[in-house]
């Protein structure tokens, strides 16, 4: 039991982020499923309105991203900030604004994005009152950070807060850039951008959601969390200083990489696309980093079940940075542009290095923060299995059917005719996207067995009372 | 390292140094592109953006005449092409190759979403780019393809829209839109505007065909003209 730590911090809000992001999980990736299951079922968007694809697609990605993802990011944040700062939060009650705030943006987005109230960017499909909403939650999210580690008692700020802040001011540049509209109704906005401007924004942003929020974000988590599990120091200080200054200036530049061969200058897709290439290095920087901080520790593996989410975690991330950059040439664009390849690469990176990094923190903090064992130790092992596979059935179903759809659209027959019909390569994916249902289904019901494991550990420290008793047990701060 | 150390040490600094390297790639992948020239291809071709004469209405627009502000019942239709997410299926930006010229037609063009606030590229296609999709079906194959896309496509595996057909178009919000849109940059006249009164009675069924058969239809390409040159 870790009474000085929770009498010397304030761990209240960390608990609800931590329970509610274990929710979104399980919510988001359910939505996921049966999205995915319409593409192999039509028939199942029942033809209503508020179940079809199109409107269902952006509650799967707002829930997955800025539901479980944020409040994750949020959780692990504060978390780690108190402990790598020696402080107290600065503020509690604006903590609690900002977990009140972040949950009644996400009620928003459930009951608006069914109701077709859509600004038709990716990613940033909220409407302009609850984009507003956003700003103002994400910026006392950021002022209480900051004004943490302005009263820590540290000399030094830790690598993790580095990140944070990284992903925090991007973020905030990101989100107000992108969604300046002009509102002509309650529920209805116009970009104040328009065709190649906009699409040149919205890709800086589509990217840098995934560079920082997804990425630079979670590398935060990284470098708190894994040094914790595994009791070690990071592998290199000097790597990490590297690699995260190169990791936010040239993240920025990624963005045009979705816009090749579109009617964006070629000057600026090939910038992007250069500088993704340039990004291989720094990406491994960080995930060289995580994984060596390991080294004299693997047999723990065996035995440590959170840390199996941490390790596959890198795996994948090292895995899909090095993808993105091949994605990125414009050669091997021309053929993975438009296709499900690329939802195969974001899938690996969100499932396999996102999700698994996030979940290894919280399986982390909840024996932490709860001042119990977990509920089932075995139950952790089953979910990192059915993850992993869900994972990989995923990420490789979707490699098929991305590249036999690309190649399928560009090949000719002896008379120089197409080969095939559009139609007929949807026919051929039909097979992949009933695997994918498979795999997001296994990953899904990994994230029900997390939740089950969780709520059952609460009830656990609310029966024993363990909270309390390291609340009010004597200690010596 | 001793900037680093320093940094290390001191969160304002830290944080400026921080918010100047995230600014950088931006500013020189975007900015740029509002003041090149021949970032819009109706600067070096102006065949390309319709020449409007004083007193010309919408209607006096014939195909090939050049881009123009979409009209109201196109509007409506681009509204709701937006809140049912097609553009998550659908991309609207044909790619200079050999197989698409042959799948979908000419290239696109930036000049010919310089009115869509904001751009409908998508990023995906689980079915076919649009971008060139106007005139090439008759209204009465799209009204019944959004109902129940397998009647026509049997592979198919978009959603039915039955609810088209059913939801009446609202003028005075159209106008609104119209308003809205004038003051980020659309050239709507008053006269426009009022037009939309014409919408009156339609469906969303109704809007949609006409924006769908809009699609690529504004410009009229000339035969090996490089307009990316």
């Amino acid at each position: 039991m870790e009474a000085v730590a929770e009498q010397k911090y304030n761990f209240d809000v960390v608990r609800w982020f931590t329970v509610m992001a274990v929710v979104y999980v399980v919510v988001g990736t359910l939505v996921g499923v049966y999205i995915a299951s319409e593409l192999a079922w039509p028939v199942l968007n029942l033809d209503s309105p508020y179940l079809s694809f199109g409107r269902l697609r952006p509650l799967h990605t707002n829930a997955v991203i800025f539901a479980f993802g944020g409040c994750v990011l949020m959780a692990t944040a504060f978390y780690s900030v108190q402990r790598t700062c020696g402080v107290k939060l600065w503020s509690s009650k604006m903590a609690w604004f900002t977990f009140i705030g972040w949950n009644v943006v996400i009620v928003a987005a459930v009951i608006t994005l069914p109701l077709g109230i859509n600004q038709s960017k990716e990613y940033a499909e909220l409407e302009w009152p609850i984009d507003i909403a956003i700003a103002v939650v994400w910026l006392s999210y950021l002022f209480n950070f900051v004004m943490t580690i302005i009263h820590r008692k540290t000399s030094h700020i830790y690598v993790s807060n580095w990140f944070f802040l990284g992903m925090m001011v991007m973020i905030t540049y990101l989100h107000v850039v992108n969604s300046l509209a002009i509102p002509v109704g309650l529920f209805k906005s116009y970009s104040i951008f328009s065709g190649v401007h906009d699409a040149m924004i919205q890709w800086w942003w589509g990217h840098n959601a995934v560079g920082f929020y997804l990425t630079a974000g979670f590398l935060g988590i990284m470098y708190y969390f894994v040094p914790k599990q595994v009791n070690r120091p990071v592998f290199s200080y000097r790597l990490s200083v590297i690699h995260f200054w190169a990791l936010m200036f040239g993240y920025v530049w990624l963005g045009a990489h979705h816009l090749q061969y579109t009617a964006l200058p070629d000057w600026t897709g090939s910038l992007g696309a250069a500088v993704s290439i340039a990004m291989i290095i720094p990406s491994w920087g960080g995930a060289v980093n995580g994984l060596m901080t390991l080294s004299g520790a693997w047999d723990r593996l065996r035995t440590d079940y959170v840390l199996r989410f941490f390790v596959i975690s890198l795996a994948f991330y090292a895995m899909s940075t090095f993808e993105g950059p091949i994605m990125s040439i414009k050669t091997v664009n021309a053929l993975s542009h438009y296709t499900d390849w690329t939802i195969g690469h974001v899938h690996s990176g969100a499932l396999g290095w996102v999700a698994m990094v996030g979940m290894g923190a919280i399986y982390h903090m909840m024996t932490r923060l709860f001042h119990v064992k977990m509920y089932s130790e075995k139950l952790i092992n089953i979910h990192f299995w059915m993850a992993t596979i869900g994972t990989v059935i995923y990420v490789v179903a979707m490699w098929v059917s991305g590249l036999m759809q690309g190649l399928m659209w560009r090949t000719y027959d002896e008379y120089g005719a197409l080969a095939y019909t559009f139609a007929e390569s949807v026919e051929a994916m039909h097979p992949y996207y009933a695997m994918r249902a498979v795999g997001g289904l296994l990953f899904f019901l990994g994230a029900v067995i997390m939740l089950y494991n969780v709520i059952l550990t609460v009830l656990m420290a609310k029966k024993a009372g363990s909270i309390q008793l390291a609340k009010t047990v004597d200690v010596k701060l | 390292m001793r900037i680093q150390e320093r940094m290390e040490k001191n969160i304002f600094g830290f944080l400026i140094i921080l918010a100047i390297a995230l600014s950088v790639g931006g500013i020189v992948e975007i900015v740029p592109l509002f003041y090149l020239e021949k970032t819009m291809e109706h600067n070096t071709y102006p065949g390309v953006k319709w020449d409007r004469k004083e007193n010309q209405t919408l209607d006096s627009w014939q195909a090939g005449d050049g881009v123009r502000p979409y009209k109201p019942l196109e509007l409506a239709g681009r509204d709701v092409y937006q809140k049912e997410g097609c553009y998550l299926c659908h991309s609207q930006m044909v790619r200079p190759f050999r197989d698409e010229k042959e799948r979908y037609g000419h290239y696109s063009l930036a000049s010919e979403s310089m009115y869509d606030h904001p751009f409908q590229w998508g990023s995906k296609r689980t079915g076919p780019d649009l971008a060139r999709l106007g005139g090439k079906y008759s209204n009465q194959w799209h009204i019944d393809h959004l109902k129940a896309p397998r009647s026509v496509v049997p592979e198919s595996v978009m959603p039915n829209y039955p609810w088209f057909a059913e939801n009446k178009l609202d003028v005075e919000q159209i106008k609104n839109h119209m308003r809205g849109l004038r003051i980020v940059g659309v050239p709507y006249t008053d006269a426009d505007i009022k037009s939309a009164e014409k919408i009156k009675g339609k469906s969303e069924m109704d809007a949609m065909v006409a924006y769908l058969q809009v699609l690529g239809t504004m410009v009229k390409f000339e035969p090996g003209v490089d307009y990316r040159k």
